[in-house]
């Protein structure tokens, strides 16, 4: 179980969350880059960290709304760390968690209201799952852990880093759910009228085996790689000794 | 009517389950579903905290979301943390017993996706006050119902000789997934 006692464990040991130590000068010790590659596939909220799994495994039944979604979080995300780490210093420490959450809230009441006026169809398609993004774990996480604790344009880079992590992992399972489950991606037939499509995967029990087996391959990915490393370091060792010889 | 509350608890509790069928809930499911024990009581809680969510819910709806509905979200989530807190308070005040037993799993509760779910289910379904209570109780035993199922079956795959390379979430997934499976079979239940 990789740190998944709880939800208020999960914020507590989210990434950043451990370099808040008061020798480190703000920014910590990462730089840029590392700040904005890290979310988007080293510690991807979703396929590594397990935040946000409520909108991952529930509108992800086809690629539209997986897309939507994971733009409504990002930007969510992305304004949330903007305002948080704008007023870091006049947020007090005791009422904090609050505050987030009032800027949540208030970033996702635009996005709710926003997308019901631009796309009406997909927004009933999302139904309750637009306000739900207030209490996405992953959102608040990075508030606490890092856009509170950091200079704005770091914030931004990990907040955007982050939301495209999420996209990344709304859409894998979309397009994977999708295509099993009604042939199709985007609504474009890609099998041809002979599929049949395996209706399971569009249902709520499909989205709990594909997340379930997406894990299980990166698991056995990452297992194979880490067995990789020791053979590719004993080779120049044996090639020294054989020289030595 | 009595039959309509009815089925809006069973409607809740089995056929549209909170965790398995709308995934609301997932970090206590994923999270303390390891014992049956602790499951119990994280669902006990979370049945308490839920219908207090409705009760306030029903009374916003009523009586303050009328004048301003942009502020819904924004109400529901500052009201429900609060109260969740003075709940938390009181408890601690009045049965210390009953404090320690549900330790750190009532202030949890807030952040929990399902009680903010059923605020936000209950005001687009339209529920008055007495439907609103039906739907909390129904969703409450529905959580507790998948925590136990999940806890048992986890207790018992602790036993069992799964490959390494399967233990850990992806298992816990793949088990959510056919329990999801098996609950679909309560579709066939239909309005009467």
């Amino acid at each position: 179980m990789t740190g998944t006692e709880n939800a208020a464990e999960l914020v507590r040991h989210a990434p950043g969350a451990h370099e808040d130590g008061a020798a480190l000068l703000p920014g910590g010790t990462t730089t840029s880059t590392q700040d904005f590659l890290r979310g988007v596939w080293e510690e991807n909220p979703v396929l590594v960290q397990m935040l946000g799994l409520c909108p991952a495994l529930a509108v992800t039944n086809t690629v539209a709304n997986s897309l939507a979604m994971g733009l409504a979080t990002f930007f969510v995300l992305t304004g949330s760390s903007l305002l948080v780490s704008t007023f870091k210093n006049l947020i007090p420490k005791e009422v904090r968690i609050a505050s987030f959450i009032l800027i949540i809230a208030t970033f996702v009441t635009i996005a709710d209201m926003t997308l019901a006026a631009v796309v009406p169809d997909i927004h009933k398609a999302l139904g309750a799952f637009i306000a739900l993004i207030v209490v996405n774990c992953m959102i608040l996480g990075r508030q606490e852990a890092f856009a509170s604790k950091r200079p704005i344009g770091r914030a931004l880079l990990d907040a955007v880093g982050t939301g495209f992590g999420f996209i990344i992992a709304m859409v894998m399972m979309g397009s994977i759910r999708e295509l099993l489950g009604n042939g199709s991606l985007l609504g474009y037939s890609v099998f041809g009228p002979s599929f049949e499509p395996w209706i399971i995967m569009i249902l709520p029990p499909g989205g709990f085996l594909t997340l379930g087996i997406i894990l299980l391959a990166f698991g056995w990915w990452r297992g194979r790689k880490a067995a990789e490393v020791p053979r590719v370091r004993r080779w120049p060792h044996g090639v020294a000794s054989r020289r030595a010889a | 009517m009595s039959s309509d509350l009815f089925w809006i608890l069973i409607s809740a509790m089995l056929v549209n389950n909170f965790t398995l069928h709308l995934f609301l809930g997932l970090c206590p499911f994923m999270g303390v579903s390891a014992k049956i024990a602790t499951a119990l009581r994280m669902g006990a809680a979370n049945i308490f905290v839920l219908t207090i969510t409705s009760l306030v819910a029903s009374f916003l709806n009523a009586y303050v979301l009328p004048h301003a509905p942009y502020l819904r979200l924004i109400s529901f989530i500052v009201v429900i943390a609060s109260l969740v807190q003075i709940v938390e308070m009181t408890i601690k005040k009045v049965s210390p017993t009953l404090f320690r037993e549900l330790g750190i799993y009532l202030p949890l509760i807030t952040t929990n996706c399902a009680i903010l779910g059923l605020a936000i289910f209950q005001t687009n379904r339209g529920y008055g006050f007495l439907e609103g209570l039906a739907f909390a109780l129904g969703a409450g035993l529905g959580l507790t119902l998948a925590l136990v199922l999940m806890a048992s079956i986890r207790e018992r795959a602790e036993l069992a000789d799964i490959p390494a390379l399967a233990k850990g979430m992806g298992l816990v997934l793949i088990i959510a997934g056919s329990l999801s499976l098996a609950f679909m079979g309560f579709a066939g239940l239909s309005t009467p």
